[in-house]
C-alpha cells in the first residue's frame, strides 16, 4: 500500500498549512498505525487516541483561521517520563503505574499551547535507567529493524515509534546517551541539547545535573523545527538557562567549507569496532568532500567518562529517587507492619533491580566515609572531562565519532556483571558530564543494521550540529531507509 | 574493594530498601563489581581541580517572593495511596 502522507515534521506542517491534508486524518492516520504494529514493538505505553483527535480536532479550527505555528496539528510522542496532565504517566516503573500527572511538563505545556498533537507516552528503561529497553515494567520495545533485538536505550519507545513511522517524531530525554544510542540503534535522528536549553520541569528526575529532554526524528531540520519550540529558559526550572529565543532552522543550509571537525583519539583508538569505524570513516568523508577539515584531538580524560558518570549518575538518582516512600503518591505495599516497613516495601516491591542497583550504589558513593573517595572525586575527573572538550573547542568546531561501540544486539541477553551493559555508553555519556550538545544521526548499515554518526557541538552551539546533521543528509540517504514492512 | 553483607545491610537501611536475604549475595557481587569498576577515578591526578557539580555554572537568580501556585491538595491526593479529611494516611507512628 502506498503510503499518502508525508513522513517527516517539515512535510506535515506544510500539507497542513496548504490544506492537502487535515490535522485529523493525519492524526487517525498515524494512530491506526500504531494500533496496527505496536502489538510487535511495544513503543507505546500509552495512546492517547481520544485526546489526540480532539487536538486535532482544534488545530483543524486555528489552521483554518491561519493562526497556526510550524507544529500546529503536527502529531508526536514524547517519552513517558514528561509528565501530562489527565494521562498516566508511569516513567516504566511499577512505582508510578497508577501515577495520573496533575500538571503538563513545560515542554508538554509548549506543545500544547503550539497545538502540536500528542499521540502517547512512549516506552523506555524504568526511571531512564538502563540501555536496552530492558527495564521497563512493560517489557521491552522492539526494534523495528529486527524485532529479536534490543531498540536502546533509554529512550526506546520513541526510536522505534519514529523508525517505524509510528510517529514523525518524539520527545526523549539524555542522561548518559539514552536519545543518542537508540537513535543510532533504530536509525533514526536524535539531538541531546545543551544542559539548560529544554526545561527540565516535569521531566521525572534522574540524575539531575545531568538530564536533558531533546527532539528524535527522521531529519535535522525536524529535530531543528521541535527544539525551537522546546527549548528556551522557563522560571521554573532553577538551572534553566537564560538564552534569547533562537531559530535551529536558520542556518541548515550554511556552507560547512572551511569548518573544522575534531576526532578525539579515545574514540578511535584500537578498541574501536571495524566495522563501526568504517562507517564512521566514511560519514567523515562526506564532510570533507564538502569543505570541512579534519583532524585529531587529544582528549587524555575521556577514558574516565564512564566510570565517573556511574558515581555520579547513581548518588544524584539515590537522592532523587527518595521521593517515592509509598505516602503522597506511587507505589504502597500491602499491610505495612509500621511506617519504616511502608517505605521499604514499598520501595523494593515498586522499584526493578536496575533501579535498586542505582540506588545502592549512589546510596554508598554518598555515605559517611567514601563521599571524598567516591563523590567529591568524580567531582573532579568531571571538571577533567570538561576542560578536555573545552580545550578542543578552541582548535575545532565540531567534534565528530561514533554514537555507540555496536549496532543493537539481541533482546534477553544475560548481563551477570552489569559493568559490561555500562561499557557501552563509552561514546556517550561524557557529553553529559560536560553538559555540551550532541546530536546521533544514520551513518550507515552494519549486516543490515543502522550505525549512528555522532556531532558533538560546544555549548549552545545546537544550530551549528544541526547545519553538519543536514548538509550530511542532503549528500546522503541513510535518514530515509524504513526498516522493511514499517515504510 | 570487596563489598560485605554488613555494607549491603547498612546501605539498603540508608535507602529504606528491603533487600531479602537471597538478593544479597547477587547484590554484593555486583556492588563489588560496579564499585571496582569506578575506582579507576582514583588514578585521575586531581590536584588543585575544583569539583563540577553542574557542568553550565549558571549564577544563581532571584525571583519575587509571590504567591505563584494555587492550592490544589485535592488534585494532587487523587495520586496518593490512601487519604483522609484532607490528610496522607500512614501506619500509626505515635501510640
Amino acid at each position: 500500500m502506498s503510503d499518502p502522507y508525508p513522513n517527516t515534521i517539515a512535510a506535515i506542517g506544510k500539507a497542513l498549512a496548504t490544506g492537502e491534508c487535515s490535522s485529523v486524518e493525519i492524526t487517525e492516520h498515524y494512530l491506526q498505525r500504531a494500533s496496527a504494529f505496536d502489538g510487535a514493538l511495544n513503543s507505546f505505553i500509552t495512546l492517547c487516541a481520544q485526546e489526540a483527535i480532539e487536538a486535532a480536532k482544534r488545530a483543524d479550527e486555528i489552521i483554518a483561521k491561519r493562526q497556526h505555528h510550524a507544529l500546529t496539528g503536527v502529531p508526536y510522542a514524547a517519552k513517558d517520563i514528561f509528565c501530562t496532565e489527565g494521562i498516566k504517566t508511569s516513567c516504566a516503573s511499577k512505582m508510578l503505574s497508577d501515577f495520573v500527572a496533575p500538571y503538563d511538563a513545560s515542554v508538554i505545556k509548549k506543545l500544547r499551547d503550539t497545538n502540536a498533537v500528542l499521540l502517547g507516552k512512549t516506552n523506555m528503561d524504568e526511571f531512564a535507567m538502563g540501555s536496552t529497553n530492558e527495564t521497563s515494567y512493560y517489557g521491552a520495545a522492539r526494534n523495528p529493524w529486527d524485532t529479536d533485538l534490543v531498540p536502546g536505550g533509554s529512550s526506546g519507545g520513541s526510536a522505534v515509534a519514529v523508525a517505524a513511522n509510528l510517529a514523525p517524531g518524539a520527545l526523549g530525554t539524555d542522561t548518559g546517551g539514552s536519545i543518542r544510542q537508540p537513535a543510532a540503534f533504530c536509525g533514526v535522528s536524535g539531538l541531546k541539547p545543551t544542559y539548560g536549553r529544554v526545561s527540565r520541569y516535569g521531566m521525572i528526575a534522574f540524575a539531575s545535573s545531568l538530564d536533558q529532554g531533546g527532539p528524535m526524528a527522521r531529519t535535522a531540520e525536524d529535530l531543528a523545527l521541535l527544539l525551537n519550540e522546546i527549548a528556551g529558559f522557563d522560571k521554573r526550572d532553577s538551572t534553566s538557562a537564560r538564552r534569547e529565543p533562537e531559530d535551529f532552522a536558520h542556518s541548515l543550509e550554511e556552507s560547512i567549507s572551511g569548518k573544522t571537525i575534531g576526532l578525539p583519539d579515545a574514540f578511535f583508538d584500537d578498541s574501536l569496532d571495524a566495522s563501526i569505524r568504517t562507517i564512521v570513516e566514511h560519514a567523515i568523508e562526506v564532510f570533507k568532500q564538502a569543505g570541512a577539515r579534519v583532524c585529531s584531538v587529544e582528549m587524555p580524560n575521556l577514558k574516565l567518562s564512564i566510570p565517573a558518570y556511574y558515581v555520579i549518575a547513581p548518588a544524584e538518582a539515590s537522592s532523587n529517587l527518595s521521593r517515592y516512600d509509598g505516602v503522597r503518591f506511587g507505589y504502597r505495599c500491602d499491610n505495612p507492619a509500621d511506617l519504616e516497613d511502608l517505605y521499604c516495601r514499598s520501595r523494593a516491591e515498586g522499584f526493578g533491580e536496575e533501579v535498586k542497583r542505582r540506588i545502592l550504589v549512589g546510596t554508598y558513593a554518598l555515605s559517611s566515609g567514601y563521599y571524598d573517595a567516591y563523590y567529591l572525586k568524580a567531582q573532579k575527573v568531571r571538571r577533567l572531562i570538561q576542560q578536555d572538550f573545552k580545550h578542543a573547542f578552541e582548535s575545532v568546531d565540531l567534534i565528530a565519532g561514533p554514537t555507540a561501540p555496536s549496532p543493537a544486539f539481541p533482546l534477553g541477553q544475560d548481563w551477570e556483571d552489569p559493568v559490561a551493559l555500562y561499557l557501552a555508553d563509552i561514546y556517550t555519556c561524557a557529553l553529559n558530564l560536560a553538559g555540551l550538545p550532541g546530536a546521533s544521526i544514520p551513518a550507515g548499515f552494519c549486516a543490515g543494521l543502522p550505525v549512528g554518526l555522532q556531532l558533538i557541538g560546544n555549548y549552545f552551539e545546537e544550530a551549528a550540529i544541526l547545519n553538519f546533521a543536514h548538509i550530511f543528509q542532503k549528500d546522503t540517504d541513510w535518514h530515509l531507509a524504513t526498516p522493511p514492512g514499517f515504510g | 574493594m570487596s563489598v560485605t553483607d554488613q555494607d549491603i545491610a547498612h546501605v539498603a537501611k540508608l535507602a529504606r530498601l528491603e533487600v531479602a536475604d537471597p538478593q544479597r549475595h547477587k547484590l554484593r557481587e555486583e556492588l563489588s563489581s560496579i564499585l571496582n569498576f569506578v575506582a579507576q577515578i582514583e588514578a585521575a591526578n586531581t590536584d588543585d581541580i575544583s569539583p563540577l557539580a553542574n557542568p553550565i555554572e549558571l549564577d544563581a537568580w532571584l525571583r519575587s517572593d509571590t504567591v505563584l501556585e494555587t492550592d490544589q491538595r485535592e488534585k494532587f491526593q487523587t495520586n496518593a495511596p490512601a487519604t483522609a479529611d484532607g490528610l496522607y494516611l500512614v501506619p500509626k507512628v505515635i501510640d
